[in-house]
């Protein structure tokens, strides 16, 4: 919602149309709701980043350096040199629309310019003007020529909108899916990004989680006694649940597994529940077959706001995943439910950080089953893990405990379009649960809606858009709670856990959100288990209401 | 109830006007798209109009019924009411029924002095403009409260997690009453 018009104002704007200039003439209007907050100048300070500042992006003097256009217009030079699928994409595309409607942003929003093509044109109407021989020759004829080749300069207004609009993307790749030139949006939002935090333009949601995460290995600057405490505290629920006591492992040199989840798994619920699961899990496994993991207080987070930064600084925040490793001498590591963890380790890893040489290719101690995607890397997805222990019968499970949820699932864009996920998670819910829906085919799988909050979005200030972005996402799981009953949202990703309870209570109260090792953890028979009243929320299980009550 | 039968027999014809004014609000590009998209999930907003409307339309042909009503206009207005609109904007759609009532009766009405039923017809809109600007007011207000929540939960519950909370224990002791008084302590 805009702000509230005063009413002189509301009696001259009475006409209701929305202005007909075309998308170069109608300036950016930045309103609440949908920006987030300016970047905290200790956090941009913290990592060495330029130009730390207080700014205000609604107000008129954004206290940009003196040649800013200068920063930018070099800084956009060295990308298109650096990156060839920049150039390329900044180059190839026709403009023919396939992508427009498929932006959650611009589905939700009805703003034009969130329609990927026109996302991208902010960028390449710049990029026109200064980099092609076509815009610099038109250019030297008059400035109303520039529009006839889609060019124009760059100024303040429109770095501004580049701000605003980049901001409003949360590189989830959906669009690039259509593309039929396989333009990927994301990437050219990640440049536009990385031109940004050249003049200190960043947002507080990410550079705060940058900062912390550069200081204490997560992005809400958990130290490690207070992970560890946190940790004791799950494994005392576990205990009051179950009756069974387990003790993680935390920094221990020479386990066979490191184990990094997203940090939200330990302090954010409703990941919380997700993260008693992963601990019921190895706590079984070590009593069965002896598994040999541990924690990291250390590499506390596989998430990487650095990625929505420069490529440098997630190359930076991502360094401890395999610097840790080889501290602790572990052969391999298995990694949680996260998205955009995944999508750096999936695609960046293995490049930025590696050669993990130091590492085994990761074979599953209890079935023997080598992970061959996983070879170069050496790094498993949790769900994969856990769904190859379900087809070797290695878990004892009890899906009655989950009788009570009527599940679907969320593929997370990272772990969908970004590594191709996309049966695991869903095997192991059908194993562990007895009533599972699928949302509508062209809402699920590699087409799959973004939660609306990703790529750091998740702030609350901007709490409208995350809405609208959320919104073909809700939309589906509405179908499906109406038509089935669904009242759990499952998924496999920390920034879905939070993004999607919000979103939920707005769009379609009666749905909550779990992560899919939650369900493993009420159904997973621990050895030695007492009877169980209620799931891992604390609520009385299906049959145990009466009993409760007593 | 002449009017309403000219209405029940043009509804096809008039809710696809209203529809078409009401995309209206949205830049003509968004418009087109919405419009044209038919899939209800790759066009939620277009798609949650249309029936909306075409819903409406039939309540209002009929008794209102309020909850059969909020069940059609709340999907509207809970996204219009999060899409860069002011309130009066959000809830503008409303009376553009009005206006296409009044285009397509205008015949009718002023021939077979059916004046009494248009107002009473608008009146029944007017109910309706009330009933969207209540759904409105309790979508920002859940807005507001999930932008209050998230911070909550973020701070609090962070430190109430790691143990820096020490919160009221459930059986607190009983209080002594004492006296501190300057006469009381005299007396002592």
């Amino acid at each position: 919602m805009s702000d509230v018009p005063k009413p002189d104002e509301l009696l001259s704007n009475i006409d209701y149309r929305p202005s007909r200039t075309g998308w170069m003439d109608t300036p950016v209007d930045i309103q609440k709701g949908i920006y987030s907050y300016a970047a905290n100048p200790k956090s941009v300070e913290y990592v060495g980043l330029p130009y730390p500042r207080q700014w205000n992006p609604i107000e008129e003097d954004w206290q940009l350096p003196e040649n800013w256009k200068e920063i930018i217009s070099k800084g956009f030079r060295e990308r298109l040199d650096r990156f060839r699928s920049v150039k390329v994409f900044m180059d190839i595309c026709v403009r023919c629309g396939a992508c427009a409607d498929k932006c959650h942003f611009f589905i939700g929003s009805g703003d034009p310019k969130n329609m990927p093509v026109l996302r991208a044109e902010l960028l390449r109407s710049v990029y026109r003007n200064d980099f092609t021989t076509a815009g610099k020759i038109i250019g030297s004829i008059g400035k109303n020529f520039k529009k006839i080749i889609g060019a124009r300069e760059l100024d303040l207004q429109v770095l501004k909108e580049w701000w605003y609009y980049l901001f409003q993307c949360s590189e989830c790749r959906r669009c690039s899916v259509f593309c039929p030139y396989g333009i990927d949006t994301a990437e050219i939002t990640i440049m536009g990004r990385e031109l940004l935090n050249l003049i200190g333009l960043n947002i507080d949601w990410i550079a705060t989680p940058v900062a912390n995460c550069y200081r204490t290995g997560n992005h809400l600057g958990i130290q490690p006694h207070a992970y560890k405490d946190m940790m004791d505290f799950f494994a005392d629920d576990i205990e009051e649940i179950t009756g069974v006591k387990v003790e993680p492992s935390f920094n221990r040199k020479g386990a066979e597994i490191l184990f990094v989840t997203p940090s939200g798994d330990i302090f954010a619920d409703p990941g919380t529940y997700t993260c008693v699961g992963y601990m019921m899990l190895f706590h079984y496994l070590q009593e069965k077959y002896g598994f040999d993991i541990t924690w990291s207080t250390y590499a506390s987070e596989g998430g990487n706001f650095g990625f929505f930064t420069s490529h440098e600084m997630m190359k930076r925040l991502n360094a401890k995943m395999y610097a840790e490793a080889k501290r602790l001498g572990v052969k391999w590591i298995i990694g949680g439910e996260c998205g955009h963890m995944w999508r750096v380790i999936h695609q960046y890893m293995d490049t930025m950080n590696g050669p993990a040489d130091f590492l085994e290719e990761p074979v599953s101690p209890i079935t023997g089953t080598k992970f061959e995607n996983a070879k170069s890397t050496k790094m498993v997805h949790i769900a994969e893990f856990t769904a190859d222990l379900i087809k070797h019968n290695k878990l004892e499970l009890d899906t009655s405990r989950n009788d009570h949820l009527k599940v679907t699932y969320h593929d997370s864009c990272n772990t969908s379009r970004g590594m191709g996920l996309l049966e695991e998670p869903r095997y192991v819910i059908k194993n562990v649960c007895n009533n599972f829906y699928e949302m509508p085919a062209n809402t699920i799988r590699e087409q799959t809606f973004c939660c609306g909050s990703g790529s750091g979005l998740n702030a609350g200030e901007n709490m409208e858009l995350r809405m609208q972005g959320g919104l073909p996402r809700a939309n589906a799981v509405k179908y499906v709670h109406e038509k089935h009953g669904v009242n759990m949202l499952s998924c496999v990703c920390a920034i879905d856990r939070a993004a999607l309870s919000a979103s939920m209570e707005y769009w379609v109260p009666g749905v909550e959100v779990t992560g899919v090792h939650e369900m493993v953890g009420n159904a997973l028979i621990l050895p030695g288990e007492q009877k169980r009243m209620t799931d891992l929320r604390s609520e009385p299980l299906p049959g145990m209401e009466e009993d409760d009550a007593e | 109830m002449r009017l309403n039968n000219l209405l029940a027999q043009g509804k096809t014809a008039i809710v696809k006007k209203w529809f078409v004014l009401a995309i209206g609000t949205y830049p003509s590009d968004t418009a087109k798209f919405l419009k044209r998209q038919k899939d209800p999930f790759a066009n939620p907003v277009g798609r949650t109009i249309y029936h909306g409307l075409e819903a409406l339309f039939d309540q209002l042909l009929e008794d209102m019924d309020y909850e059969a009503i909020t069940s059609f206009l709340d999907p509207i207005v809970r996204i219009r009411a999060i899409q860069n609109f002011s309130p009066s904007q959000a809830t503008n759609f409303i009376f553009f029924l009005k206006d296409v009532i009044r285009e397509h009766t205008q015949k009718e009405v002023s021939e077979a002095r059916l004046f009494n039923e248009l107002l009473l017809f608008e009146s029944k809109i007017d109910k309706l403009s009330l009933i969207a600007f209540e759904l409105y007011m309790q979508c920002r207000e859940k807005i507001y409260e999930l932008k209050a929540n998230e911070m909550k939960n973020r701070t609090f519950r962070a430190f109430e997690r790691a143990g820096l909370v020490s919160e009221i224990p459930a059986d607190t002791p009983d209080l002594v009453n004492i006296n501190i008084c300057k006469e009381a302590s005299s007396d002592t």
